[in-house]
Order: structure tokens, then sequence, then C-alpha cells
């Protein structure tokens, strides 16, 4: 008979923090930059450079560990991770080992009780069992620069302006057992991180980075297997891929009575397998030791007050006074809080008048469909809440009907223009003026002499027919009711 | 003297450190090294059972920069001493296949 | 000739009364220097044309009064290891022949504010590691007392420059006795002070924990007034973590001719009865003598039991070598630098670069450094040395709440010959026995010339303070060279 398999997963995650300048520099983060234009002698090592750290990163880092139930280190330095290569100027990395920001602190996942079996990854199943993950550690540390290769001339180039771009590193303990857990446990720190507004973790974009630790063992039994680390994930698709791939792979060398070599691996996205990155000169032996120039970090009460105080409502408490608070389904209530940025559109739109269901209805409709479409994340959406309001005013008071309101909202996705103003110059009003509506009536009912019998002759579909000719003779400004009991009356 | 110092260590210390040393260097890193590390053994005559290490002198720690942008492009100071440069970016061998 | 002896305040108030201007000072040195240059070697680069552009503005703003401090003017010499903007910065080594930096240290901007004339870069040893200045990749500079001896180090160009006239005063770095010993063993005035007093932003990294910027000359005026200015700025311009501003205020007013009651304490194992593994007799007595003068003027004095002097080189050598495998990781021939021809490979290229770029000195402590910083060694090398310099630290605090001042010699001997003393490294190393305490402590201490040997080579006393107490030793070392003037023992 078959053995069965646990999969035991734990996480490294890397998270950009969201800075204006750089973690020991006054170098800007901003993406986009031409090559080495963010950068500075700190930031590319040059020689005699020294690093100043930035507060927001410790206030940044500080608030994630709370948020996540961590200890915070009152007493934590910076140490020196030593390794050469060419995207790490200085070749050693500022990062923490002894003494990190945060320690000890979990997440809550809803746990998957068919963990065994890999599956797509889909979301955990509502209302499941609460299950911990615990964080292992969180500690402070500098991105590196970016490698391109160059095929022309057969070498790699270097562009430091990532170089010194503060990230945290969230290290998990090895609680997951299954993709789909990975994946809960993901969305969960992302969620978090993006409530702080600590960053805004876009995998795509590589300012949240999973690295994933893999081993299998036989069900029941309690030591851990050998493990491996996978690099180079960029979606959750290519999680939750590559989370299979490894446990076969492992499980079939088990099989093989081989051994599991415990190393680091590259997923390969396209041909959908990894390769051990491998090295005779990697040593792996990064001699880390404290980094004597950066002063160590006291972290006092009044400032851990200070963080916790500017904590934001996270998104359990959210739900619970929404549910309390505005009368909208349950399912919109989950979606909308999911992410800090819609939530806080949501309730600004309220906060101006807008009723809460409709303003719920604009944002799990369009807004959603319009994310989607563009391939965009709630954070990016650009609208205001005061343009959403007014959008929503003037549907209600019947100045434009839905139609045109669909068609102005998607501009104003994309340029946050005042729909007011908008539909006030593009002359959209719905015309009101009834001796006009009468005129295009009277004019439909002229130009359609069968559909006219049709309705005499008891067929009440042809009426919508006549409504919905009158209204592309109106170009779509006239309340579709109003045209129809004109028609009713003249006919 | 009373530590040894195998072809093993040196050639991994040179891993580490990227020297790559002839022949002779090598012999003559392994005799040094043994050397200073008969000397440096003299530490452990010292009792440091309750002693921490200490990494800085100074407890006052606390250093802050303010999260504003105070550098602009510096590419051409930067890239200047390049041995090596392409496109405004440095130059290196080839870093993967 | 007379304009060549003055010390650096003196030529400075010359300067400010319009009895010389400051391109006639830089003309007088320079001519010096193309006389004195190919027998002593003090420079890796003098910068004729841009010293005396400089000169000529900075006398400019004296006739406007806008430069008015004691070193407007005034030529001055950096050793290779700080950063010069637009100037040559090599550390003496092949792997930095070609940089030219970006940007000067920050005490080096300090002192150009004040008005000081850069002349140009000084030799030392290979990045700082060394005591006699032959491990410069630019050969040894010769001591101008005597130029068959080395001039000690490693910023032994500095030193040699002061005592030969070539500069009115130099800057160095300290990592373990670097300004204090070259400055013994070329018979001038030459000061570390505390850890952290003195920005480090542009002094390339040797050990980061121990490495202290200070000043060479021929006064400890000078020194007062060059330390004052070295260690100025406020934290708005804050580029060194480690750096504490505004710690070193008004010094000059420590320069009174007073120690009556100040209580000196000498460590009896720098100063062993029956010669054994003290210093050379001639040193023992040069000091002992100096102790005598101070004594008589009002000091004082009383022997104690320091200890653990024997604990500091090995914990020493252990911490610097360490911090520099990690400090001089970033010479990869990929930034700035040499790179070695030839290599197709990335490691290939890395190792062929630092092997032809570093010479042997530098390689052995990278070699040691990169080993007790390993896996499974870390712990009973690495931190134990830290622990080691924790139980120094309390030696010393426990010594400073008995005395204003420690007083000893810096080294063992005298200047050694040249080609004598890189056979043996632990034996080179011990010489830095007396200096190396005050960097693991990160204490301020003074090497002034007190005396010379039978064979006409100075000898240097040095005057060791608790932390952020400059004024202490400058004060007791102001007195000691004006009674010792007096009483024409030097």
């Amino acid at each position: 008979m078959a053995k069965e398999y646990e999969t035991v997963i734990g996480l490294e995650v890397h998270v950009e923090l969201a800075t204006d300048t750089k973690i020991f520099c006054g170098c800007s983060t901003a993406f986009g930059g031409k090559a080495n234009s963010h950068t500075c002698p700190v930031c590319t090592g040059m020689p005699g450079s020294l690093p100043v750290l930035n507060r927001k990163v410790l206030e940044h880092a500080a608030a994630v560990g709370l948020a996540t139930h961590c200890e915070i280190t009152r007493y934590c330095k910076f140490d020196r991770k030593n390794y050469f290569y060419p995207d790490n100027p200085q070749n050693y990395q500022i990062s923490q080992l002894y003494l990190p920001l945060c320690r000890n602190g979990y997440v809550e996942i809803e746990e998957d009780r068919e963990g065994q079996t890999p599956e797509e990854n889909g979301p955990c199943r509502e209302g499941g069992p609460v299950k911990r993950v615990g964080i292992h550690e969180i500690h402070m540390e500098e991105d590196a620069g970016k490698l391109i290769h160059d095929e022309w001339e057969d070498c790699s180039l270097v562009d430091y302006n990532r170089s010194g771009v503060p990230l945290i590193e969230i290290v998990s303990e090895p609680d997951m057992r299954s993709a789909r857990e990975v994946i809960a446990c993901l969305e969960k720190l992302r969620m978090i991180i993006q409530y702080l507004g600590a960053s805004d973790c876009k995998l795509q974009e590589g300012s949240m980075r999973a690295d994933v630790n893999l081993s299998v063992r036989e069900a029941g039994t309690e030591t851990l297997g050998t493990r491996t680390e996978m690099k180079n994930l960029n979606s959750f698709r290519s999680i939750s891929r590559a989370i299979e791939n490894e446990r076969e792979r492992q499980i079939a060398l088990l099989e093989e009575g081989r051994p599991v070599v415990q190393e680091t691996r590259r997923w390969d996205e396209a041909k959908e397998c990894s390769y051990p990155m491998r090295s005779k000169e990697d040593a792996k032996d990064y001699r880390y030791f404290p980094d004597p120039d950066l002063m160590p970090v006291t972290v006092s009460d009044s400032f851990l007050e200070e963080i916790r105080a500017r904590q934001p409502e996270f998104q359990t408490e959210k739900i619970k006074r929404y549910k309390r608070e505005f009368d909208i389904p349950e399912y919109d209530i989950k979606i909308i809080t999911e992410h800090k940025h819609m939530a806080d559109l949501f309730e600004a739109a309220v906060a101006l008048g807008s009723q809460p269901k409709k303003v719920s209805n604009w944002l799990m409709g369009e807004t959603l469909r319009l994310l989607k479409e563009k391939e965009l994340d709630p954070g990016d959406i650009r609208f205001s809440p005061e343009n959403l309001s007014r959008l929503i005013a003037m549907t209600e008071a019947g100045t434009i009907n839905f139609t045109v309101a669909k068609e102005v909202f998607e501009l104003m996705f994309e340029e946050n223009m005042d729909p007011e103003k908008y539909v006030e110059e593009q002359g959209l009003k719905m015309v009101n003026d009834g001796d006009a509506l009468r005129e295009a009536v009277k004019e439909t009912i002229k130009a359609n002499p069968q559909s006219v019998q049709d309705y005499r002759n008891g067929k009440e579909k042809a009426l919508g027919f006549l409504v919905g000719q009158t209204m592309k003779a109106m170009k779509g400004k006239a309340n579709p009711v109003s045209v129809g009991e004109l028609l009713r009356e003249l006919l | 003297m009373a530590n040894q110092i195998s072809d093993e260590i040196i050639e991994y210390v040179g891993i580490l450190a990227k020297l790559e040393l002839s022949g002779e260097e090598k012999e003559q890193a392994k005799k040094d090294m043994a050397g200073m590390l008969d000397y440096i053994d003299k530490l452990n005559e010292l009792d440091t059972e309750n002693v921490e290490p200490l990494s800085h002198l100074f407890p006052a720690g606390n250093v802050f920069r303010e999260d504003v942008v105070t550098n602009g492009d510096r590419r051409e100071e930067i890239l200047g001493n390049a041995p090596s440069r392409k496109d405004d970016m440095f130059a290196v061998p080839r870093t993967f296949n | 000739m007379e304009l060549l002896s003055l010390s650096a305040v003196e030529l400075g108030r010359w300067i400010q009364s319009g009895r010389v201007t400051a391109p006639d000072a830089v003309r007088a040195v320079l001519d010096r220097i193309d006389r004195m240059e190919e027998l002593y070697h003090c420079y890796v680069t003098v910068d004729r044309e841009g010293a005396l552009k400089r000169a000529r503005e900075v006398q400019e703003k004296i006739e406007a009064k806008e430069l008015t401090g004691p070193l407007a003017g005034v030529p001055m010499a950096v050793k290779d290891n700080l950063c010069t903007k637009g100037m040559r910065t090599t550390c003496a080594s092949r792997i930095l022949d070609n940089f030219i930096p970006s940007y000067s240290a920050q005490a080096i901007e300090n002192l150009e504010r004040a008005g000081a004339v850069l002349l140009g870069k000084t030799n030392m040893d290979e990045f700082a590691m060394g005591s006699t200045t032959e491990t410069s990749f630019f050969g040894p500079t010769k001591n101008p007392r005597n130029p068959e001896h080395v001039p000690g180090g490693s910023s032994g160009g500095s030193a040699a420059a002061v005592a030969a006239g070539e500069c009115f005063f130099a800057i160095g770095s300290d990592t373990g006795g670097s300004v204090r010993q070259p400055a013994s063993h070329c018979g001038v005035v030459g000061m570390k002070p505390t850890y952290g007093t003195v920005s480090r932003y542009g002094l390339v990294a040797y050990g980061s924990s121990l490495d202290q910027i200070g000043p060479l000359c021929r006064t400890v005026e000078d020194c007062a007034v060059i330390l004052e200015i070295l260690s100025s700025g406020d934290g708005e311009d804050r580029r060194d973590s480690t750096w504490m501003p505004g710690k070193l205020r008004d010094l000059v007013t420590a320069l009174k001719q007073d120690v009556k009651g100040m209580r000196i304490g000498i460590p009896r194992d720098y100063i062993p009865e029956n010669g054994g593994e003290g210093p050379d007799p001639q040193v023992r007595k040069a000091v002992l003598e100096a102790a005598g003068t101070l004594r008589e003027a009002g000091a004082v004095l009383e022997e104690f039991d320091l200890g653990l002097a024997e604990y500091a080189v090995p914990a020493y050598y252990t911490i610097a070598s360490a911090e520099a495998s990690s400090n001089l990781e970033r010479f990869d021939g990929i930034k700035y630098g040499y790179r070695a021809g030839g290599a197709q490979e990335l490691h290939r290229m890395y190792k062929k670069t630092r092997s032809e770029g570093f010479g042997p000195e530098v390689k052995r402590r990278i070699m040691l450094g990169s080993f007790v910083l390993s896996s499974g060694y870390y712990d009973a090398y690495y931190l134990k040395a830290l622990r080691v310099k924790h139980l120094i630290k309390k030696a010393f605090d426990a010594a400073f709440a008995r005395f204003d001042c420690i007083l000893g010699p810096v080294a063992p001997g005298t200047a050694p010959k040249l080609g004598e003393s890189l056979a043996d490294p632990v034996r080179m190393y011990l010489g830095d026995i007396y200096t190396i305490s005050a960097n693991l402590a990160g204490l301020p201490a003074i090497s002034i010339p007190c005396g010379s040997d039978d064979k006409g080579l100075p000898i240097g006393l040095q005057l060791t303070g608790d932390c952020f107490q400059e004024k202490k030793i400058l004060q007791i070392a102001y007195a000691y060279e004006k009674a010792a003037k007096g009483g024409n023992k030097v």
C-alpha cells in the first residue's frame, strides 16, 4: 500500500516597505528612473560611505510586528550578511540575524482540512476552523540591485536603483500543510500590511516576494524531513504549482529510497519545474556579525505606544462594525473590507451622505469588474469618494440614467474627474422637458407603424421596442419609464 | 604550533574571501594563520563565562535619518570609476546561464 | 626656512596678520617637498596646482575677513585612506590605484571649510594594515629623523611629512595606534580622540569599531585646534551613525600650564622593573623621566596594575581582521578600482582581481578575519574577543575612577630599520601593545615627544584619558610640553 505523506511548509516573505527613501541613504525608492539614477555613494558601496537608518523603516517594521502579534525586541541590532554577488554592492547585506526586531508572532488563517490533496489555489473554505501560522521573526534589511543580462556583449549589467530599498523579511514557522494554507497565509499577511500602509505588496512587481521552504514526511511522524528552499515565485499561481511540484519530487525521491538534498531551488515558471541553484563558489557561510557602522536600536515604550495608536481598524473588527452599521450583504462586507483602500472609499462615500447599499453596489459591481479587466489592485483605485458620491447623487436624482452613469463611471475610474461637471459639459443630462419628450415619442410612433399596430393588437413586447427607439433618438438622455408612460398614453 | 591549518581550510577561506593563493602563498598562509591562532588562543586563559560580548562601545543608540529624499541623479559620479560600464550600468561577467 | 618650522597655529597667525600669505606658505612647502620627497617619500599624490589655486581663494577670503580661523591658509597633508573629492584616494593599494572619489570625508570637509589648504595625500600601510608604512603599494616612506629607519605606521606618510616640514600638519587614522605610533617614531604630536567624536564618513574603513581620525602636528596647541575642527558639525548633517557631534568643544581652553593635583596612573606592566616583556630600557627611562617632570609640576603619580595588556593584542587582531575582511569585500573590480583582465567567469574575476589587487599583509588579515567569522569558529574566536574587549573596557573604567590620565610609552621601541619588521607578523603586532587598548576601549590618547634614544631616534610619551576627557590629556600634554621645553629635555 502506498504511504501517506504530509507536506510541511514554511515561508520567507520579503516585503518592500513604502518609504520615500532607501533604508540607509537619502536616495529615492521610486520605480522607473533611468538605470543608476537613484544611487549615491552609500547604496553603491563606495569606499568610506556609511549607513544611517531611515526612521520610517523602523516604524513600518514595528507596525507589522505588532499587527502580527509579535514580541518587539527592545534592543535590536543590525548584522552584516557576507556574500559576494554583483547586485550586492558592498558584498555584504545589512540585515538582522542575532537580534531581529520582531519575534514569536502569528497570523490566523482558515485551516485547510483537505490539506493533503493539492488543488488549485482557491480560497479556503468559508467558516473553516481557524489555524495559527507562527511567525518566527520579522527583520529589517536592504534590497539588492538588479542584474540584466546583455546578450550582445555576453555580460551582465548592474543597476543599483533598487539597492538599499528597505525590506522586511517575515519568516514563518513550518506550520502550513498545503498550497491553499500558504496562499491563505500570504493573503492574510498582504491584507495586514496593506492595511498598515507599510507596503503595496504586489507579487508581480516584486514588492512582495515569497520563498517556500518545503519538506515531506510520512503521515503521523513527528520529525521534520529535509527541506528545500524554492525561489523565484512571482504569483500565487506559481507558488501553488511549485509546491505541488516540489512535494511530488520529494515524495518520488523518498519512494525510490533516495535522500532529499537540502538546497535552494529556482522555480522555472515556463517549464513548470525547478532547478537547484548550486555553485561551488557559494559556500553558504554568511559570516554574520553585528554591523559596527550602525548603532543598536532601543525601542521605547512611548515609541511602541505611538505605533500602536496608529494601528488601523483591521478587517475582523471592520466586518463586525459594518454588520452593525450598514445594511448590506455579508458577502459585500467581506469583499469591501479585504482592502483598506476600498473600505476607506466605502466609508468616506457613506459619510458624504450616499446610501451604503448604493456605494456597495458600485464597488462590488463596476469597480471590481474594471479592476479585473485592467488587472489592477483595489489599492490602485483612483477615483475619490467625493466623485463617487456625486455620481450616486445624480442617479438618485434622476439627472442621468444608469446606462449613462456606467459610462461616466468608467471614465471616472480612469481619470477621477468630477462627474457633475462632466455630465454638464457633455450634455448628458436626462431630458425632463415634457414637450421635447412628447415630440420624440410622436416621431417614434410615426416612424414605426408596424410596431404600433402590433402593440395595439395586444403585443406588450412591441412597447419595449418603441421605448428603445425613442431612447435612441434621445441619445439615451431620457428616463425610459417616462417614455413608456408617454407611449401608452399616446397610443 | 598548536593550531594546524589544513589545505581544505585554506581552500574554504579562499572561497569565502575570494582570494586565490599560489602554492607558495598557501603554505605561507597556513603558517601565518596557525601562528596567529596560537596567539589568539591566549584569550582562552581568561574566564569570560559571564561577560557579554561588547560589539558597540557606547549604548546610546537610535540614530535616524528622516524619510526625505536628499539625493538627485548622481549617475555620472557613481559610474565615473567603473572599470567597465555600458548604458549607465556596471558591466560584469555574466552571472547566469 | 624659519617659516617651515612654524607650528600650524603660528603660521595661521602669521597669515592672519599679513606677515605671510597662504600662497607664500604653500609655495614654501611645495619647494620643500620638491627637495625632500625623493628621499622621504611621504606622499602618494601631491596636487601643486590645486593647492596653489585653493591658497589664492583662501587668501582672498582671509583678506575679506570671511576666514578668520586659526587654520585658514595653513597647508595640510591627508592620509590616503580619507576620501578627497576629485583627488585620487588609493589607500596605498593597487586595488584603488585609480580611484577618484566624488565626495570628501566629512572631517576633511570641516578642515577645508576652516580654510586649511590640501597639499596632497600621504603614504601609508596598505589599507592602514601595518606599523611601518612598508606595506604600501607605492613603496615605503623613510623616517626624516633617520632615513634608514621606518617612520612607523600606518599613518607613516603623515607623520614623516610633519617631521620633514613637508606640511604644517597632517591627518591620519588610528585603528590600533596608527596615528600615535608613527608620531612617536617621527618625534611629532599625534592624537586619537574618543571613538565617535570625529565623523568617519569618507574614511575608508579598516576596523569600523576601532577606526578614528586624528591629527599629526608639531605642538599640543595645534593638536587641540585641529581636533576641534575635525570633530565639528551638528546632527543635522549626520552621515556616520557612530558619530556623536559636538563632543569636543572649546578644547583650546584646556591649554593651561597647570597639572597641580591631577592624578596620573602608570600601569606597572607598561614599565616592568627587570626588563622582561616591557619596553626597551631607553624608552622606559624616557617615559619615567617624563613622569618625573609631571610630578615636579604638581601632578600626583601612582603606579597601578591595569592588567590585561597582553590580551589586548590578540583580541584586537581578531576583531580588526574580522571587520576588515567584511569591509574590504566591496573591492571586487565592479564599481571602482582595479579589475584583473582575462577572467570570463564572475568568481574567477573576483578572485583574480582581489589576489592581484591586495598585498600580502592585507590578504593575511582578510584570510584570518574570514576564518574567525566562519561557521563553527565565530563563538570561539570572534565573540571571545568581544568578551575580552568588554573586560578591557571594564579595567579602564575602574582605572579612570582613580586617575585623570594613564601614562606610558607609545611603543616598546624606537623606529626599526627598514625591512626588519615584516618577516614575523606576530612580533610586529606586539609592537602595538601599548596603543591598542585605547582603540578597544574607545579612549582618547595622545603621543608627544619625550626624548630620543642613543641613535637619535625619537621616543613618544602616551597619555590616555577616559572617554570624552580629551581636555584632561591635552592639559597634561600641554603642561609637559612646556615644562620639558623649559628644562631643555627635548
